[in-house]
């Protein structure tokens, strides 16, 4: 290594780091393993920049106090563990209907219910995708390292701004807990660049349109709750105004928006790192930590003269399916490990048979539920 | 004064059913921001669900209406994040059941918040099932023969627990608009429970109206009136006064590290300690890794212990490298420390791993033990149980030409408070000594 600044640090820190760089200050949350140490950071670092930061009296209201505050103006963030992400589940809901900026951080870890508290586990996958009511769509990045633990969760809160709606910081226990050496140099130094939420200027009348839009795609401006228009915030289906509705034409043009805004824009989500081999024909595909034993996993085969492509993707969801699918091309056989039975997998499932390569590539699952880490040997064993 | 907000109604007309009172009280509601000359601007008006929960779309104020039994979380949130919003909360009885521990969280906060409960004993928009404030004997639809639950007492509830501005009273009472506007302008968590009629289903299934609403609340003996009053810090402007001197305080940064010494080490070396708690073994496993980091290393470290922190097991693994570190885990250790039999049983699978090329560097104490591995007792007599983890890594340092010593006393002085760090320092010092040969 060569000698330049570095730090040692684990994940939780850059988190919090990441949260303060962009301009987060407002923070509600539950204790819970392994989230916690990322409620005690903001508890102790929020009230330095005149944010507010608390425990709520449950994950309810922890999540409640954010899309609250969030109305208001506040760059809101919360952080929960798979228990807390279930009771999360309505106000994801809440806030994918009434279009809250929101980042809300899950430190998964293993199993269902309580299950290993201290454990590893990659298995909220699916369902930070689908853990609401309705179905309707969510980003979600999934950082790799510490340093991705800074980067994406000031991506995070960018993307909930722009996008107004939750987005999930889908990590785990190990990238949470794990200290590792960092190149300082390697932070993105975007705090100055940061933008900011879009706030419409007081225009001297009340005529603001809380939802309004003029194409399915577009994403409403948010007037805080205080500020300088009179403005209405609902989870009920609602017209332009925020009014209840049940006119078809009006609760059809709000549904397909929701999912419209995200899915019109795939190309501002997207984010994977791909390192493409020229004739390989097995990829690896790989998230969270199971990407950092993948990557160790291709080195080693590359070693042994093996050619091996691997595509690590940071934006869960939307799943980046344009870069996925480049990097299916002229591969037979896919690679996926995970710390849950085959979650990942199904969507490369889904995307290998829509490949236009024949034959379509097998897509192979490599699973761990056992609270160990999958081993690169293991991933070799897969990859042959 | 002139008043400049003649009304803050809307033209919409309520859509309650004819004789629910919810249509009297939000008139008393009006009434009140009247009388106050709120600018609407800093108003806004949360409401949970439920007949109620139409409320907010009947005024010209900021509104919210979100999730059922949350009204009181996103209420808490918005006043949290902007004090100066006047915030005023609707809610029925369904939604203090399914909430109450919110109602109880505000309450005991003090947070200034005016909630509204619109206490009809029943659910009105779901078909009259019954309440948390359902009288015993009440007729529901899912009490059929009389409900054999007493009814919860949100008013001396909420005053128990440090609500500092209560009233119960009924939807008739004359004195409304004040005592909404009193609750409005109180500084503290205020909670009027209003107790009102349910034309659709309450009304019919039981015998009540106007008069033998007021004979009720008797019969229950929850008597009328202001509940409590009392100053008390409110807690969004409590949080701001605790948290000022806070303001512009370094906020939690990379704590660069310059590596400015030297080591000949030239592939990755894995380590396993194995201790207990008290031992120290994580914090020194961090420092084991500074000192790495210190001398141009990368370094990686992940640990275990069981929630009850102070018993237990306590093992930290710990990779330095010349190159980037990706996997984290060991499955075949270089260098094991045993340090406790604790942590021995918790890494008995990293221990049976260990080969001919492994050192295991184990308290004495610990022997004999079968392995593979080349084993050098740690003679830990002297040493105290909080120094234990430090002293046998110093010691395995010595032992095994990681980095030089001098980087790890230096990763010592970077993270340990100064009074601590010394101490430290000088029980590393004769570490090498532990290293019993033979």
């Amino acid at each position: 290594m060569r000698s330049e600044f570095v730090e040692f640090v684990d994940g939780s820190q850059a988190i919090a780091r990441g949260a303060l760089a962009a301009g987060c200050n407002f923070f509600a949350g539950y204790p819970i393993t392994p989230a916690s140490p990322i409620l005690h950071h903001m508890i102790r670092e929020l009230p330095k920049v005149g944010g507010v930061a608390i425990q709520g009296e449950d994950e309810i209201s922890s999540i409640g106090m954010c899309i609250g505050a969030a109305m208001t103006g506040a760059k809101s963030m919360t952080a929960t563990s798979g228990p807390g992400m279930s009771l999360y589940s309505e106000n994801i809901g809440l806030a994918i209907m009434g279009e809250v900026p929101l980042v809300i951080v899950d430190v998964m870890r293993l199993g269902p219910a309580t299950g290993g508290a201290t454990t590893v586990g990659q298995g909220d996958v699916q369902f930070v995708r689908w853990g609401t009511s309705g179905g309707y769509p969510i980003i979600a990045l999934c950082p790799t390292n510490p340093r991705e633990c800074y980067d994406l969760t000031i991506q995070s809160f960018k993307l909930a701004e722009r996008f107004r709606c939750p987005v999930f910081l889908l990590t785990d226990r190990e990238v949470v807990a794990t200290m590792s050496t960092i190149k300082i140099a390697e932070y993105q130094e975007t705090a100055q660049s940061h933008d900011q939420a879009p706030i419409v200027e007081k225009s001297g009348d009340d005529a603001f349109v809380p939802y309004g839009i003029n194409s399915p795609a577009e994403i409403p401006h948010l007037s805080p709750i205080g500020g300088p228009h009179l403005t209405r915030f609902t989870g009920s289906t609602h017209d332009e105004l925020g009014f209840l509705t049940k006119d078809p034409d009006n609760v059809a043009r709000l549904n397909q928006h929701l999912a419209a805004k995200i899915e019109a824009r795939r190309d501002e989500i997207e984010s994977v790192f791909s390192d493409l081999q020229q004739g390989a024909t097995t990829l690896v595909v790989s998230y969270g930590i199971t990407a950092r034993s993948a990557i160790e996993a291709v080195h080693i085969a590359r070693q042994q003269g093996k050619k091996v492509s691997y595509l690590v993707v940071y934006s869960l969801w939307p799943v980046p399916e344009n870069a996925i699918t480049r990097a299916l091309n002229g591969i037979e056989r896919v690679v996926v490990p995970e710390l849950n039975l085959g979650q990942y997998c199904l969507e490369l499932k889904r995307l290998a048979n829509s490949a236009s390569s024949s034959p379509r590539p097998d897509v192979i699952g490599v699973h761990r539920v056992d609270g160990e880490l999958i081993s690169p040997q293991q991933i070799l064993e897969a990859i042959r | 004064m002139k008043a400049e907000y003649v009304t803050y109604r809307n033209e919409s007309p309520y859509p309650f059913c004819p004789g629910c009172s919810h249509t009297l009280i939000l008139d008393r509601l009006n009434a009140a921001l009247g009388k106050l000359q709120l600018d609407p601007h800093k108003v806004v008006i949360v409401t949970d669900i439920g007949c109620s929960g139409l409320s907010d779309q009947y005024f010209k104020t900021n509104a919210f209406h979100g999730l059922h039994g949350r009204a009181i979380t996103y209420a808490s949130g918005m006043k949290l994040a902007n004090p100066e919003l006047k915030v005023i909360v609707i809610m029925g009885d369904g939604g203090c059941g399914i909430g109450g521990h919110h109602l109880l969280s505000a309450a005991r906060r003090n947070i200034g918040i005016s909630v509204l409960v619109l206490n009809n004993f029943n659910y009105g928009m779901t078909g009259g099932q019954h309440s948390v404030t359902t009288p015993h004997g009440g007729i529901t639809s899912t009490t059929r023969l009389g409900n054999l639950e007493r009814p919860l007492d949100i008013a001396r509830t909420v005053a128990a627990n440090g609500a500092s501005y209560v009233v119960r009273t009924t939807a008739f009472d004359k004195e409304l608009p004040n005592l909404i506007a009193e609750a409005i302008l109180h500084e503290g968590f205020s909670l009027l429970d209003i107790w009102e009629l349910c034309a659709a289903y309450y009304v019919p299934n039981n015998t009540l109206n106007r008069r033998t609403l007021e004979d009720l609340i008797t019969r229950l003996e929850m008597r009328t009136g202001v509940i409590q009053k009392e100053e008390r810090d409110e807690y969004a402007r409590a949080y701001r006064k605790q948290t000022a001197l806070q303001i512009g305080k370094p906020t939690l940064r990379s704590k660069s590290l310059e590596p400015h010494f030297k080591t000949g080490l030239d592939h990755p070396i894995r380590i396993v300690i194995a201790g207990a708690a008290g031992q120290k073994v994580v914090s020194t496993a961090a420092l084991l890794g500074t000192g790495a980091v210190l001398s141009g290393l990368y370094a990686t470290r992940r640990d275990d212990y069981p929630v009850t922190v102070m018993t237990g097991h306590s093992v930290s693994e710990v990779i330095l490298s010349p190159e980037e570190i990706f996997y984290t885990g060991i499955e075949q250790p270089d260098l094991f420390l045993g340090l406790a039999p604790e942590g021995m049983k918790f890494s008995r699978r990293q221990f049976a791993a260990l080969t001919e090329r492994s050192t295991l560097y184990i308290r004495r104490d610990l022997l004999p033990i079968e392995t593979r591995a080349r084993t050098i007792p740690l003679d830990m007599g002297r040493v105290s149980k909080k120094e234990a983890a430090i002293v046998a890594v110093a010691a395995m340092l010595h032992h095994a030409d990681l980095y030089p010593m001098p980087a790890l006393q230096e990763a010592i002085r970077l993270k340990q408070r100064p009074e601590i760090a010394g101490e430290t320092v000088r029980a590393i010092e004769n570490s090498s000594k532990v290293i019993a040969f033979g």
